[in-house]
């Protein structure tokens, strides 16, 4: 479908040079059909929404959430009615989680992607999520509580980011090198933080600890679903996003190089420990409510590409609204498909690879033209 | 001596009056002055007490062997690397003074190499161009979309506006660096290498261009490693063959066969074609015809 539409633009392009093509008429239908791509995302979203809402072992009509949702705002619900308890004080924070979640993955992948200039990279890249992890294990190790656990391993992520781009600092200072040095520090001390994870698996015992280890290093929002870990999610979500959104145009120019970034005017360092910062705490205060999800970051914005193009004025909307989406849809199966809860990470692989593979395999016409 | 017969491009130049690309102003725009600049890596002296002036609507072409500096004072001039000594001035203004805005907003600039993993509309990469015109956190607008159509207009690439960038060829894409250059309405432009690893044909457009954007009231700036490109734009010529050591001028006097020969290590004959005055130069293989070399000029 995004071959058509690009055809059909090409032959509405003067071939010539004729002097003026009226660029706004092109121009403005390819805003339209960004827009309408966010907007049909955003309709899907809520569509997913409405369906997360009944979705669970304690299942709620659609007409029961209208009921309870009619009596809340006219102020005449009773105090114990069991679908407003499970609707309000389970699900809407659970599903409100999994859209922030998503959307922040989301975000902070796509960002880091312009701002190294490859479309492999995950947010993950400079050590985040594997610092965040070893907070975590220890935590678990420890016996603290869950508030404490999800502190340390928010900490641990922010100090394995600051310890990598002090590396690469350093290291730059003397002998240049820039992003590459940063990406071989982030792969660097990923694997150190990795190693200390292994560490703590090998030393928790393996009845009580090991297993809550492990089901954390794979993601779920089954714990932290409450209405106030929505709250700090979302805080430090618009404290990340909106930098990300107010430097989009700045990620497009970034992402043919440092140097041609400079000599367009851009001021390079300030925009990269920004993008840095906000990517890192987006990703960082996820992995520590919601343990480890993988792909979203990766995949999401891949899928958005294909979707909008390139374009970060239209990508990263995109990607946070598809984030969102995808996410909740991944938190829906993993309530639903068994009686237990599947892990994230095993729902985002297995839903996210196939719809990844459809895409390359699609991908591949719109290139070769 | 060396004049290029312009015919072709002087009818085509129109295009340039396109809105947007209003480069001279009326009270006479300033200079670009290399004064006394040392350049160069950390603490490794590349290039040294280096001094060269272009004046809008002129070209400079930078020549020189490999690794003679010809890149460090490229980048040192369009202030990418620090100078180590001396300065970078644009009429009165140091460049170490200017924000990388301002900067952007005086020199355009035309990579060797254009790398992006993502496919970009080739208007979109142009419109990259306006980065310095909108504000820190702005994004283009209207105005700034008419600038970039109005470049890719003037060197007749329109038709490539909704290509994506990833899938030109080296010459298409060569064409759109050039219109990005454009659409920051710059004073100066530098371009490194612009026909490198391009075919014949899209190597003369691409000169054909810049000969365009000097008489469009542009300074340009070009690295090159064919002197051919510099006789052909009758341009002035830098001849770089040691850290302190450059020479500059008109280029029939700068790029000599002596000069030539001695920069690049061998032997060089320049030569003009009797039908429209245009230098050229051309080596001599050791391995053939040494002997014709030493016949002196037909």
């Amino acid at each position: 479908m995004d071959t058509d539409v690009r055809q059909r633009d090409e032959v509405d392009v003067p071939f010539s040079t004729t002097h003026h093509p009226s660029p706004h008429r092109f121009r403005f239908r390819h805003l339209e059909r960004e827009t309408l791509v966010l907007i049909g995302l955003i309709v899907l979203l809520f569509v997913t929404v409405i369906v997360s809402l009944q979705i669970g072992r304690y299942s709620v009509a659609p007409s029961e959430a209208i009921r309870v949702v009619k009596e809340s705002i006219a102020g005449t619900l009773p105090d114990l009615d069991q679908t407003a308890a499970v609707l309000f004080n389970v699900r809407l924070p659970r599903i409100g989680l999994a859209i922030v979640a998503g959307a922040a993955l989301a975000a902070a992948g796509a960002a880091f992607q312009g701002l190294f200039r490859n479309p492999m990279v995950s947010p993950d890249l400079l050590g985040v999520a594997s610092g965040a992890s070893v907070g975590a294990c220890i935590g678990i190790l420890l016996s603290l509580s869950n508030p404490v656990i999800q502190l340390l391993s928010f900490v641990a992520g922010l100090a394995a980011v600051i310890l990598v781009v002090g590396v690469s600092t350093a290291v730059t200072k003397t002998s240049g090198g820039g992003l590459l040095v940063m990406v071989l520090s982030g792969i660097v001390i990923s694997s150190l933080a990795s190693a200390i994870t292994s560490l703590t698996k090998y030393l928790a015992p393996p009845e009580t600890k090991l297993p809550e280890i492990t089901f954390w290093l794979m993601g779920s929002f089954a714990r932290s679903g409450s209405a106030q870990n929505l709250a700090i999610m979302t805080a430090v979500f618009l404290l990340g996003a909106i930098p990300l959104m107010m430097l989009r145009w700045k990620l497009n120019v970034m992402s043919f190089g440092e140097e041609e970034a400079r000599a367009l005017g851009v001021n390079t360092t300030r925009v990269r420990l920004t993008v840095i910062i906000a990517a890192t705490l987006l990703t960082a205060t996820t992995v520590a409510l919601c343990g480890v999800i993988g792909w979203v970051g990766l995949v999401i914005p891949h899928m958005c590409r294909f979707l909008v193009g390139p374009n970060y004025m239209a990508l990263l909307p995109c990607s946070m609204v598809l984030g969102g989406c995808f996410m909740l849809g991944v938190d829906d199966v993993a309530r639903a498909a068994t009686a237990g809860e599947i892990p994230l990470s095993i729902v985002t692989s297995l839903i996210g690879a196939p719809i990844f593979l459809h895409l390359l395999f699609k991908g591949q016409r719109a290139w070769a033209e | 001596m060396g004049r290029v017969d312009r015919t072709g491009a002087a009818s085509a130049s129109s295009s340039f009056s396109t809105t947007g690309l209003a480069a001279s102003t009326p009270t006479g725009p300033p200079s670009l002055a290399v004064d006394n600049l040392t350049g160069g890596y950390g603490s490794r002296v590349v290039i040294e007490n280096v001094n060269l002036t272009i004046d809008p609507g002129t070209i400079l072409c930078l020549l020189g062997p490999n690794g003679v500096g010809k890149t460090t004072l490229f980048k040192t001039m369009l202030g990418l690397l620090p100078a180590m000594g001396g300065r970078v001035r644009i009429g009165t203004q140091s460049l170490a003074d200017l924000s990388r805005p301002d900067i952007a907003r005086l020199v355009g600039y035309v990579p060797q190499s254009q790398q992006t993993p993502f496919a970009f509309k080739a208007i979109d990469v142009v419109l990259m161009g306006r980065t310095a015109r909108i504000g820190s956190f702005g994004a283009p607008g209207r105005q700034d979309r008419e600038a970039a159509m109005a470049a890719l207009d003037a060197i007749g690439a329109t038709r490539l506006a909704t290509r994506s960038f990833t899938s030109l060829s080296g010459g298409e894409r060569q064409m759109v660096m050039i219109a990005r250059a454009l659409a920051q309405e710059p004073t100066f432009i530098m371009l490194d290498e612009p026909t490198a690893a391009l075919d014949f044909g899209n190597q003369v457009r691409v000169l054909d261009q810049v000969v365009r954007l000097a008489e469009s009231g542009i300074g340009v700036v070009m690295t090159t490693h064919a002197p051919d490109h510099a006789f052909l734009c009758d341009a002035d010529a830098a001849l770089i063959t040691g850290p302190s050591s450059i020479q500059r001028g008109p280029v029939h006097e700068v790029l000599t066969e002596e000069n030539l020969s001695a920069a690049y290590g061998v032997p060089v004959r320049v030569a003009t074609s009797e039908f429209d005055h245009v230098s050229y130069c051309y080596p001599v293989l050791s391995t053939k015809n040494t002997q014709s070399f030493e016949e002196g000029n037909p």
